[in-house]
């Protein structure tokens, strides 16, 4: 299906998310999307989805004007959308869940549903998803589950399918798979629309590109005619550097030695099993695994927020296994929370008390118990001019704060206090090319200045650009040390699903795991 | 296929709807959110009027005869009721503001009131809601009573150690709320309603014993207070104040001083805004739950001391006094945990306690209607988006979170 957008504009209170935008996507086209978080991207895809009305602008499916007044409209009018946040119920199975709301009925509305799996088995079948109708949706990992989701659309008849971010939650394998689905749904003529803001993905699978910023349109393109550097500036507005200059590392002694450190999660499994790893000093280790196998304990347990189980951690040389937040905060160690909005900030204080947040307690921020606010004032005010805080004013309340200036202001607080090992745990997610490049930076200067720096990240690219060693966990364990020079994004994604055993996802078997020494 | 690029022109803050917002002087800004804080109460305070009149009306056998015969005398009836209406509330007014001794009387019952909602203002803050307000207030009124009709001393030192043991009683039984909640997680909404009635019983066993019974009296009433350990008055012309009023305005004092300038102040705030983020900067979440509790308790229980040291009778009874525990979290609500809020919000509801009686002498319109104002304020303030509805004003976009929806969670 031609999709066209035409001089789309909408105005939010203080906001145009949409400014005079024209799109137009050719069937058996995919069409990547590509903008910074908050280019309007989702704003525009939801106008198509008939979730707000335009203030201006007109649009057209296969040349006819169409004006959706809710979903349902799109819907009906052939257009499907895969939201970033799946929607679909967690008990059902994937035949009731595609079924839902359109169940096909028999004799006074008895559920046919024999006749619904059929036609989601075929329709798996045609586009090669390798979806069972039978299983129930809990139970399957999230990349197939976002093939529900497609196959949703699919039943609708959607010719025109949105994906909107739909790699930021995949595996690297996942991704692959998607990637081919998206073409073979192409291949069949049907119309894709891709959001991203990843480089590397819109220019592997996009035929067209339209980028956009601050809700314009700043150019159209084809991957053939751009490469990811033209890309980034287009999407930033500026030239950006995409390679992290870095000079290789003069790692000095371990700083941080863990060994065999073991930890339960909040329901007492083992999620972390028996982890060494050593950091030294002016280096970055990464630790690369798809999210959920224990990174995110193994992180606790290493800041004071997890006891372990058994093992043990030093810091410096000295045993800190167990010791508290504060303690360690004393020894030297920083840490960047992953989820920031949650544990790195108090949204409703001012930019000046989050940066003080761990050190209130100390000169020269408070004299017995007395809050000195002029000191507090100013380091505040020098870490905003240091580390480019975009903020009207200290006094400011962080909430009001974009999230990569949100983030500018943890990096800030914990940077300025890291003198031997800095914890880093997804400092760049969701953030926009702008802020990822300043604060890759920093974490380089960081090294550089001498301090161990772990880095608990997600994105392959950010591993990387960053790490001069990566460790990947897998199930908590570490199945391979790897040095940067000895990785590349296909080894690292071989062992971040588990290696040599393919059949682990189909059937996870317990104990079945083998470190693999990668040399 | 073709290649376009617009030039931008340079890179702008994000966010710009924030910064023009936070950009704005100081002064307007304060102003600002003065206005906002005072708008609601004041727009639910005449709202709650505006329907206690109408219930006023209707509640009076008179004046529902009279509309009976409204279509025959229209103008009357309408005068009669607006009449009744206002006579009601000039009592109230009288009776409470409109002497010095009245005003005198208003602020022996907006003192308690003072503290209870500093309590409950002082919990909130540091993310817990108070309930147990009236068990600490009947605790620090038992030990404060207890010392002051028991021990003979000095006045210099009797009365401050009547009014420790008052701060520490209501403490200590704060403080039970929040080791629970420290250590097993028990929700202090929960606890502290339990240990209320542990409170109240408690008294009522003491009321029993030799100890505290009054000589020669079966009903549960303690010995007086000693004349050494009674709250001394200041009197200037007909107005006359004892020493807890300004216990209470000291006490507002410090609350206000603790939140803005101390270290204590910013880490209950932390925790109460964020709990996460407190522990991930390595404060210790518990401890501060513990503490806010014991200050907490340390409040309501010198409610309970100025008012068994400075009231008349000076004597412990069954039941005595919890409703102003409760009052308290309204008080701390309509106060928006603000201590000058606070403050303010006493001596309304002072003025309330105080003008009832005289209201239903003056006018026998029954002192519930008291009660029904005072719920219909609290409804109005906990509803701020139905004020705003029915007198069209705009919400600003604020940041800070709304007090009554964080409640309860």
């Amino acid at each position: 299906m031609k999709v066209e957008l035409r001089g789309i504009t909408k105005r939010w209170p203080g906001v145009v998310a949409a400014d005079g935008v024209d799109l137009s996507v050719e069937s058996g086209e995919v069409h990547a999307l590509l903008g910074e978080n908050g280019a309007g991207k989702t704003n525009l895809m939801n106008i198509l989805f008939g979730l707000h009305p335009p203030d201006e602008g007109e649009m057209f499916l296969d040349g006819e004007p169409f004006q959706p007044r809710s979903p349902a409209d799109s819907i009906r009018a052939g257009i499907g959308m895969v939201h970033q946040h799946f929607k679909l119920v967690p008990v059902f199975t994937v035949a009731e869940n595609v079924m839902l709301g359109v169940e096909p009925t028999g004799f006074l509305g008895r559920l046919d549903r024999q006749r619904g799996r059929q036609r989601v088995a075929e329709l798996s079948e045609h586009y090669g998803l390798a979806v069972t109708p039978g299983a129930t949706v809990e139970d399957l990992s999230v990349g197939v589950q976002q093939r529900v989701e497609i196959l949703k659309a699919l039943y609708r008849e959607a010719r025109c399918l949105i994906l909107d971010e739909p790699t930021a939650v995949l595996t690297p394998r996942e991704i692959d798979e998607l990637m081919r689905i998206i073409r073979e749904l192409a291949e069949a003529g049907r119309s894709v629309i891709f959001i991203s803001h990843k480089l590397r993905e819109v220019l592997s699978i996009a035929d067209r590109i339209t980028v956009l910023r601050r809700g314009r349109v700043v150019g159209e393109t084809t991957p053939a005619e751009a490469d990811a550097q033209k890309l980034a500036s287009m999407m930033v507005g500026r030239d950006v550097q995409l390679v992290v200059d870095k000079t290789p590392a003069e790692p000095g002694p371990p700083v941080l030695d863990v060994a065999g450190l073991v930890v339960a999660d909040d329901r007492g499994h083992r999620v972390v099993d028996g982890v060494d790893l050593d950091v030294r000093a002016g280096e970055i280790l990464a630790i690369a695994g798809v999210q959920g196998n224990g990174q995110t304990e193994l992180i606790e347990a290493l800041t004071g927020l997890r006891g372990p189980i058994s093992g043990s951690v030093q810091l410096d040389g000295t045993d800190v296994t167990g010791a508290s937040p504060d303690h360690l905060f004393e020894a030297g160690l920083a840490h960047v929370p992953e989820d920031r909005q949650r544990d790195g900030l108090i949204g409703s204080f001012t930019v000046a008390a989050n940066m003080v947040l761990n050190q209130i307690d100390s000169p020269p921020f408070s004299r017995g118990f007395r809050v000195n606010r002029p000191a507090i004032q100013e380091h505040a005010e020098q870490l905003v001019d240091d580390f480019d805080v975009r903020t009207p004013s200290v006094q400011a309340t962080v909430s009001g704060l974009s999230g990569g200036n949100q983030q500018k202001v943890i990096v800030a607080r914990e940077f300025f206090h890291a003198r031997r090992l800095l914890i880093l745990s997804q400092p760049t997610r969701g953030l926009d090319v702008g802020s990822i490049q300043y604060i890759h930076r920093q974490v380089v200067a960081k090294r550089d200045e001498g301090v161990a720096v772990l880095l608990n990240s997600s994105e392959l690219d950010e591993v990387l650009a960053l790490a001069d060693r990566i460790a990947v966990i897998y199930r908590g364990r570490i199945v391979g040390v790897l040095d940067r020079t000895d990785a590349n994004s296909e080894r690292l994604g071989l062992l971040m699903a588990g290696a040599v055993e393919e059949a682990a996802e189909v059937a996870p078997v317990e104990g079945e795991e083998e470190e693999v020494v990668v040399t | 296929m073709t290649t376009t690029t617009v030039q931008d022109e340079q890179p702008q803050p994000e966010a710009e709807g924030a910064e023009s917002r936070a950009a704005l002087p100081t002064l307007r800004r304060w102003l600002e959110a003065t206005r906002d804080a005072l708008l609601i109460p004041a727009l639910a305070l005449l709202t709650a009027l505006a329907i206690g009149g109408l219930v006023i009306v209707f509640s009076s056998p008179d004046t529902l005869d009279a509309w009976s015969g409204f279509f025959s005398h229209p103008g009357e009836t309408l005068s009669e009721s607006w009449q009744l209406v206002w006579d009601s509330y000039y009592a109230l007014y009288d009776t409470s503001l409109g002497s010095w001794p009245a005003f005198s009387r208003t602020l022996v019952e907006a003192t308690p009131l003072a503290f209870t909602g500093l309590s409950v203002a002082l919990a909130f803050r540091a993310g817990l809601f108070n309930i147990g307000a009236a068990g600490q207030l009947v605790i620090g009124a038992t030990c404060a009573g207890w010392v002051g009709f028991t021990w003979h001393l000095p006045s210099a030192i009797h009365i401050p150690l009547a009014v420790a043991a008052g701060f520490v009683g209501g403490a200590l039984w704060g403080s039970i709320a929040g080791v629970l909640k420290a250590r097993t997680g028990a929700h202090e909404v929960i606890t502290t309603i339990m240990l209320n009635y542990v409170a109240y019983y408690l008294l009522d066993y003491a009321l029993r014993s030799d100890a505290f019974l009054r000589p020669g009296r079966n009903d549960p009433i303690s010995k007086p207070v000693l004349e050494s350990a009674r709250l001394p008055d200041f009197t200037i012309g007909d107005l006359t104040l004892h020493l807890g009023l300004f216990m209470a305005l000291a006490a507002a004092w410090l609350v206000w001083w603790l939140f803005g300038r101390s270290t204590i102040g910013f880490r209950l705030r932390a925790v109460g805004a964020n709990p996460n983020a407190a522990r991930y900067a390595g404060m210790g979440v518990g401890a501060t739950y513990v503490l806010a509790m014991v200050l907490a308790g340390g409040l309501a229980g010198l409610a309970g001391t100025t008012n068994i040291l400075g009231r008349e009778s000076f004597s412990l009874t069954g039941g005595y006094y919890r409703e102003l525990g409760f009052d308290g979290i309204a008080v701390a609500l309509l106060g928006r945990a603000n201590p000058i809020g606070v403050l303010a919000a006493a001596l309304l509801f002072g003025i309330m306690r105080s003008g009832s009686t005289g209201m239903q002498a003056q006018t026998s319109t029954p002192v519930d209607i008291i009660v029904v104002i005072q719920a219909l304020i609290i409804a109005f303030v906990a509803a701020p988006d139905l004020v705003r509805a029915i007198y069209r004003v705009r919400a600003r976009r604020e940041a800070e979170p709304a007090f009554t929806t964080s409640w309860g969670a």
